[in-house]
């Protein structure tokens, strides 16, 4: 008997059925399962008001970090609510058994940082959080994508979800990247061809070279961001690259265990000829650094650039859009991004907050010196990318050039803590939201690669970041 | 949850495209541990000054649409993260039916579990409701789950999908939890299996 070619996205979905109703509703088994402080708290509560025990307290990992300081944690959480959530989290992990990464874990951080980190997040898996960013461990190959608080508590009670499958897309950069472009240069250009609501009901799938040639951070990166385009989940075939990755994490699979998994991982990828509901080619050359102007993340324009007319919007809701955008912004149609002066930088969050990130800002930032103009910010992923940093001496580089070296967490990503930008503060920003509000009431920002984050610190101005490049 | 059979209310426009989940519910409203209270809150950077002070010409603050029961919206609302806070903050306002020509996925699925009724109609269908919600007070629209039709101010009737099992949760009120537990013995047997196949999962 031959099967039909199928998709990777078909593969891992057809492996985790559990039942599949007359109507087509399926029940999917969840193999991992993060929690955070934010959207557990009321799945607990209902848990316990039900009488209900979590079905499998192994296979879910707590950590805090949307409310997290990232200044000196000695004397705890000074703002009331946010200590709150963050105690309710601790004590919800010691009644229903949960693994919890407390504040002073050297493994804390973003939960989308610390689940790869440590091997939880597995090629072929299926992977939820109540966070839209889950996105994000898609670059290993599993199928993750965010719920939201009814679904956890569902998560906690069943070790399942009802779900009905999505449609399948494929986003293939074909070629090479040219000099100076990243990974979030292509997540931003995607996002900006497919628009922010172009990937709603799919999952999308990223091939081609240019992915290809993508180390896991940077697919980490490109994943992340999926949900951005309206996509839950994106997805990278896993190989070489993946495999080297997981080895040797502290709960992924050892020794003949490790084998036998990179076997079976090595048959998760799209069949020739598989069937996919859309498809869409970017030639990586075309990929230049990129910048957003607006209030959506699809409102983004080269980093060499003008701000774009409303007049030459798509239709007259976007043309709308825009120019509420662009009042809120503060900026004018035509006027070249560089010329965009900003007051804050924050380099961090589960989109750029990896290793790699801080690498590739320090090497901009090594020797040179912050604009008086600007507050800049580096807030590593998690407490290990905060150590390796450190071995390495990226937080010298930083604090000699005028930045903040700070502790691990989401931080100004979405300012739940008390890192945020006062009304009217610009901030180039290597997070994934540009929403009104989003980074402080008033504040704008604008979503950048760390590269131009970094440049952008040092004169002050969004920046081409390959200025500073040999 | 509270069954969802049939809505009638006044229907509240908001012309924009793209709200995203922070406009719906800012982050400092994230901070509680409860699933109430957060109705006052509801688009709150578009609901009032930084003074905390009502913005008057919001529809929400107009007299006619303080106790709006529909919102009639843009394309992709909902966008932006996975927050439940979202819904519960409309649910809490009084609004029990969203109209768009799209959803996000989350925030559209995240409806669903808490007796709220997300309507995706074609853009032309959506004009013409947002004109007719612009009548205010006297626009009454009648929300008909078990029909699927709404009808609209004039005596209109039009009708719109809904997924079949979502509908009959939604009618009857019904907890996800509870009837996936029925299947416990299909899940036991999945891991079980699995564990086999697959040990290093």
């Amino acid at each position: 008997m031959t099967t039909a070619p199928r998709t990777l996205f078909d593969k891992i979905w057809e492996s985790h059925l559990v039942d599949r109703q007359e109507d087509g509703t399926c029940l999917i088994y969840i193999d991992r399962h993060m929690v955070h402080e934010v959207t557990s708290p009321q799945a607990f509560e209902g848990l316990a008001m039900a009488g209900r025990k979590v079905h499998r307290p192994e296979q879910t990992l707590a950590v805090a970090d949307h409310n997290v300081p990232t200044t000196d944690r000695s004397k705890g959480i000074a703002d009331p609510e946010s200590r709150t959530q963050v105690e309710t989290l601790e004590a919800n992990g010691k009644a229903f058994g949960i693994r919890v990464f407390s504040m002073d874990d050297m493994r804390q951080g973003v939960v989308h940082i610390v689940g790869p980190e440590q091997g939880f997040t597995l090629p072929g898996m299926t992977i939820v959080c109540g966070d839209s960013h889950t996105a994000t461990h898609g670059a290993f190959g599993s199928l993750a994508f965010g719920i939201g608080t009814s679904e956890v508590e569902h998560v906690l009670a069943t070790q399942t979800l009802v779900q009905a499958p999505a449609k399948n897309m494929l986003v293939r950069i074909d070629g090479k990247l040219p000099k100076g472009a990243t990974a979030k240069d292509i997540v931003l250009k995607i996002i900006g061809t497919l628009g922010t609501a172009g990937g709603t009901g799919y999952v999308i799938e990223y091939a081609g070279e240019a992915i290809r040639n993508l180390s896991m951070e940077g697919r980490m990166t490109v994943c992340n961001m999926t949900i951005e385009a309206g996509a839950r989940a994106g997805l990278i075939a896993p190989d070489e690259t993946t495999f080297a990755y997981v080895k040797g994490r502290p709960m992924g699979p050892k020794d003949a265990d490790f084998d036998k998994a990179v076997a079976y991982w090595k048959t998760l990828h799209t069949d020739p000829g598989a069937h996919f509901d859309a498809t869409v080619v970017i030639d990586a050359a075309t990929i230049v650094p990129q910048v957003t102007w607006g209030t959506s993340p699809e409102d983004v324009v080269e980093i060499t650039g003008r701000v774009p007319d409303p007049k030459d919007a798509r239709d007259e809701a976007k043309a709308k859009a825009m120019q509420r955008s662009l009042e809120y912004m503060g900026l004018t149609a035509g006027q070249p991004m560089e010329d965009v002066a900003i007051d804050r930088v924050f380099i961090g969050s589960c989109t750029n907050g990896r290793i790699e990130d801080l690498r590739a800002a320090a090497s901009i930032a090594k020797g040179r010196t912050v604009a008086a103009t600007v507050k800049a910010m580096v807030v590593p992923g998690s407490g290990l990318v905060k150590q390796q940093a450190e071995a390495e001496g990226l937080d010298k580089i930083f604090t000699a050039a005028g930045f903040e070296w700070r502790e691990p967490g989401c931080s100004m990503c979405l300012a739940m803590n008390a890192d945020k930008l006062s009304p009217g503060e610009r901030c180039a920003s290597t997070s994934n939201r540009n929403f009104e509000g989003r980074q402080g009431r008033g504040g704008r920002t604008h979503l950048v690669s760390p590269e131009i984050a970094a440049a952008s610190a040092i004169t002050g101005r969004l920046t081409d970041a390959r200025k500073f490049q040999d | 949850m509270d069954k969802f059979e049939t809505l009638t209310g006044v229907a509240a426009p908001l012309p924009m495209i793209n709200v995203d989940t922070d406009m719906i519910i800012p982050k400092q409203f994230l901070k509680t541990i409860k699933r109430t209270g957060l109705g006052k809150s509801l688009f709150f950077e578009m609901r009032y000054d930084e003074a905390g002070k009502e913005i008057p010409d919001f529809v929400l603050n107009r007299p006619a649409y303080r106790n709006a029961k529909v919102l009639v919206a843009g394309e992709n609302f909902g966008c932006g993260s996975s927050r439940e806070h979202a819904p519960w903050s409309i649910l809490d306002f009084g609004i029990r039916c969203v109209i768009a020509p799209g959803f996000a996925d989350i925030f559209y699925n995240n409806c669903f579990k808490n007796g709220i009724l997300p309507i995706k109609l074609p853009q032309e269908t959506c004009d013409k409701l947002m004109k007719a919600a612009e009548n205010g007070a006297n626009a009454t629209f009648t929300v008909d789950l078990a029909a699927q039709e709404i009808t609209t101010p004039d005596g209109e009737k039009v009708a719109f999908d809904v997924d079949p099992f979502r509908k009959h949760c939604l009618l009857n009120g019904l907890d996800d939890i509870g009837l996936t537990l029925v299947k416990k013995t299909k899940i036991d047997t999945y891991e079980t299996a699995r564990k086999t196949a697959q040990p290093w999962v």
